[in-house]
């Protein structure tokens, strides 16, 4: 028992970070539709980027800070440099755009910071605390509360702002938003710097447990998109359950099966999912038109 | 026996009825049309007789064979071929060429004769391409043959669709609007080339809004409203029915149509 | 007449293989003719996707995974069970074949975004095997390859090497130009355009692409057998996400559907890396960045592109 709830604990912490990129997935394919590989990268540029800033003096929430802005003009630079002049392509070529804009990313980090594993130190300490015969990191608190707060925070702006509401309706429909008076380009700006923003916190906040380094962004973004997709394509909440059940997944994976594989528990997931519910747990059946 | 029976066949999507215990039977030669306003499931309806969708109740008979709910690919290797309301073109291709996959099912080469290049692949090829542009002069497009489809007009593509379908040999044609978005001569040209087709033996089933194009070359007619069956039988008979008249003009219509009767 | 000339298939393969004939008369050093070979190789394979993407219009985004399968049963064959290395890349090519039709029939259903995924998640699981499974394919370190012995004559050296990998794409090319001109490549090419109206035609849709997804398999791990070969080692990153990456923006960047863009494409991002070497730190940068400049501002890619520019000049 003292087992499995703490394989609970370690699958909802990584899986609390895998809700979070998946939502950011979610967000830039609702406004949209596309793809954004390069979401996991968001991650490490706010894990590196604070890693490097502290280093150099800087006060930790502060540093925090300034890597989560850091972050967004990339999001934004990405939307304006690369997907923008790129509109109408297929699918395939815009997924091959931000793979490509994040290899080119991982380049310029593996420049500007460096090539090392790094860590941060945890935000309330290293003492475990006990739970059930189990224990659980005071950071991985700070990552699920963070979590939960973005969560709660990103409903509220979707449901309750006026902009949150033109972000909806952008990604209901493009053209009826335009229509009615919507700036779609500042939409998706919004959407791509929102994504940035919160791939950036999650990777502030779980780099203490997981380490950082310039290349860890493919795993993440890998497994976010798993997880959006096992929610189903462009459902939040579906996101969110998705990413929490990679991560207890994962868990139970490696304490129960074996740690090696642990990396192919979110692919095996993806292609069960997609065999046999090909539209994600909370994704509605389409029917094609002809 | 029919080349072609549908007997009560329905789908519903979400709850909504789209086409509710519809039944019709054509036979060899024959031009069977199906008219309704627009939304009363006319294309829903072809999509379930050619297997795109599979209808949750009801039956789709070829010369006696139950073909319910079979794949495309199979029914159209029964002889049954079709064109599509919003044009389903290979874009990519030449006019030709897109004739040619029409002759898929008549093409006789084996997948390591396609790899190796063997003789025989060359010469299936060569007899598909003379095959292929046989059927665009019958339609009168053979100028344009080695344009890319993608660059065509409307109208051009409308009747490309047409030879593409009857590459195939069909024994059941289903035309979805042929005549949509085309000039009058175009339309002409598609009236005269449905009158062909039909008597060379062929069920031709009509989907279309050119009523003149309609009652001078159907042979039955078919009014299909909300899904339903709303009336059927020869043009003339349809024309004149007054729920007809009502589904299209509502009641006002009706006092019309009888005005001008009167 | 010069479009018939540019795109007839004879003149695709008489070209090429006047290229290959050329390089080594231009070529300064055995180094070139090494990366040549490796251009070769890597061609080949990108061949392979041409079928799939180019003609079927079927994105693999874990293609790499069946080179490591041809590259591994080339390694694995001769060190554990004693087999000859030629016999092995037939092993293999079949191996990979063999589990892209097991896979490829519930994989080819998917669409769009989820097609990717799923053969993203397919090509990292594989990579994830042979890095794990050390016992067989020794983990992370990757395995060496035994030296080639053919009919008593010992497969060494650039120059030997060169002939082989540009037989090798010589024959893929061959076979690929054959595809797209027989009624396989019309009906590969109808369902990229559409696949209703393919199935209207009578095409059995899924069974062709499954077929262009079995081609393409082997295509890969030809070319992965010889690639292990030719090195001496393999090692799990040949079948990883990056290298999957890389074969689809050969094709792309080299002009998607296109023989010729197959080999050009390969070029182009063998030989970059080559040339930046004296700035390796900058490599992936400038990987990226040219991913994403030619989806962007050059979607059809080189040859095609090419190949219309001097259409236009010659008429």
């Amino acid at each position: 028992m003292a087992e499995f709830l703490q394989l609970v604990f370690s699958g909802l912490t990584v899986g609390a970070v895998y809700a979070l990129v998946a939502l950011g997935f979610t967000l830039i394919y609702n406004a949209s539709d596309v793809i954004n590989f390069a979401q996991g990268d968001f991650v490490m540029i706010g894990g590196m980027g604070t890693v490097f800033l502290a280093a150099a003096g800087i006060a930790l929430p502060l540093a925090a800070l300034i890597a989560i802005v850091g972050a967004v003009i990339v999001g934004l630079l990405l939307h304006k440099l690369a997907i923008e002049p790129a509109r109408g392509a297929s699918p395939v070529a815009l997924i091959m755009i931000t793979i490509g804009a994040s290899i080119f990313i991982k380049g310029i980090a593996q420049l500007v910071f460096d090539k090392q594993f790094h860590s941060l130190p945890a935000f309330s300490g290293d003492t475990p605390i006990a739970v059930g015969g189990a224990t659980i990191l005071p950071q991985s608190l700070w990552v699920m509360g963070v979590a939960l707060a973005l969560f709660v925070a990103l409903y509220l702006f979707l449901e309750k702002t006026l902009l949150g509401k033109a972000l909806l309706a952008t990604a209901a429909n493009r053209l009826a938003a335009r229509l009615v008076g919507i700036n779609v380009t500042i939409i998706l700006a919004l959407a791509f710097g929102v994504s940035a923003a919160i791939g950036a916190i999650a990777g502030v906040v779980v780099t203490p447990i997981t380490l950082t380094r310039y290349d860890v962004g493919t795993l993440f973004a890998l497994k976010g998109f798993a997880a959006a997709m096992v929610g189903g394509m462009g459902n939040p909440l579906g996101a969110v359950v998705g990413g929490l059940l990679i991560g207890l997944l994962e868990a139970f994976g490696a304490g129960y099966i074996s740690s090696t594989y642990k990396d192919a528990v979110a692919f095996v997931v993806i292609l069960l999912v997609l065999f046999f519910l090909p539209r994600g747990l909370f994704g509605g059946r389409s029917v094609e038109r002809v | 026996m029919s080349l072609l029976r549908v007997e009560g066949l329905g789908i519903s999507f979400g709850g909504l009825v789209a086409v509710d215990n519809v039944g019709f039977s054509v036979e060899a030669g024959q031009v069977f049309s199906i008219i309704g306003p627009n939304g009363a499931g006319k294309t829903t309806l072809f999509n379930l007789v050619t297997g795109i969708y599979k209808p949750l109740r009801g039956r789709v008979t070829m010369g006696g064979d139950d073909v319910t709910g079979l794949a495309p690919h199979l029914l159209a290797k029964r002889g049954m071929s079709r064109t599509f309301q919003n044009l389903q073109i290979f874009f990519r291709m030449t006019a030709l060429e897109n004739v040619m996959v029409g002759r898929h099912m008549a093409e006789r080469s084996s997948l390591l004769s396609d790899l190796l290049g063997l003789p025989a692949a060359d010469r299936q090829t060569r007899a598909t391409r003379e095959a292929a542009m046989g059927l665009l002069e019958r339609v009168g497009l053979s100028d344009v043959a080695n344009a890319t489809a993608g660059a065509l007009s409307y109208g051009v593509l409308k009747r490309l669709e047409i030879a593409r379908a009857l590459a195939a040999s069909p024994k059941v044609l289903l035309l979805d609007e042929p005549a949509a978005g085309c000039n009058a001569v175009e339309t002409e040209a598609i009236d005269h080339l449905i009158g062909e087709i039909a008597k060379s033996g062929v069920a031709v089933v009509l989907i279309e809004h050119d009523m003149k194009l309609v009652m001078k070359i159907s042979d039955r007619v078919l009014v299909l409203a909300q899904g339903r069956h709303l009336a059927e039988g020869p043009p003339r008979e349809v024309r004149d029915n007054p729920a007809v008249i009502a589904a299209y003009l509502g009641d006002h219509g009706t006092r019309e149509a009888d005005r001008a009767h009167g | 007449m010069a479009g018939k000339l540019l795109s007839s298939r004879l003149a695709t393969l008489v070209l090429l293989a006047a290229i290959i004939a050329v390089v080594p008369l231009l070529a300064p050093s055995a180094f070139y003719l090494r990366v040549a070979a490796v251009v070769w190789v890597f061609a080949l394979a990108a061949l392979g996707l041409t079928i799939l993407m180019g003609y079927a219009g079927q994105v693999s985004l874990g293609h790499a995974g069946f080179l490591g399968i041809g590259g591994y049963a080339v390694a694995i064959g001769p060190a554990q069970f004693g087999l000859h290395p030629a016999l092995c890349l037939v092993i293999g090519a079949a191996l990979a074949g063999l589990l892209a039709y097991l896979v490829g029939r519930p994989i080819l259903k998917l669409k769009g975004y989820y097609l990717a995924i799923a053969t993203l998640g397919f090509g990292v699981i594989l990579a994830l095997i042979f890095h794990s499974e050390s016992q067989w394919t020794g983990g992370p370190d990757g395995m060496q390859v035994a030296r080639v012995t053919l009919f008593g004559w010992r497969l060494s050296g650039a120059v030997n090497w060169y002939w082989v990998t540009g037989g090798a794409l010589m024959i893929g090319a061959w076979i690929a130009l054959n595809i797209g001109a027989s009624p396989t490549g019309r009906a590969l090419k109808a369902l990229h355009d559409s696949e209703v109206a393919a199935a209207g035609s009578g095409i059995d849709v899924s069974a062709k692409k499954l077929a262009a997804f079995v081609i393409g398999a082997v295509y890969a791990a030809v070319a992965g057998g010889l690639l292990a070969a030719m090195n001496g080692l393999i090692t799990p990153d040949a079948a990883g996400f990056m290298h999957s990456i890389e074969l689809v923006a050969m094709v792309i960047i080299g002009g998607l559907g296109s023989v010729f863009g197959a080999v050009v494409g390969a070029a182009f991002l063998v030989v970059l890396p080559q040339a930046l070497t004296f700035m390796h730190d900058y490599e992936q940068a400038v990987l990226g960045f040219l991913i994403m400049a030619f989806m962007i501002f050059l979607p059809a890619g080189i040859v095609p592109t090419l190949r219309k520019w001097l259409l236009e000049r010659l008429s």
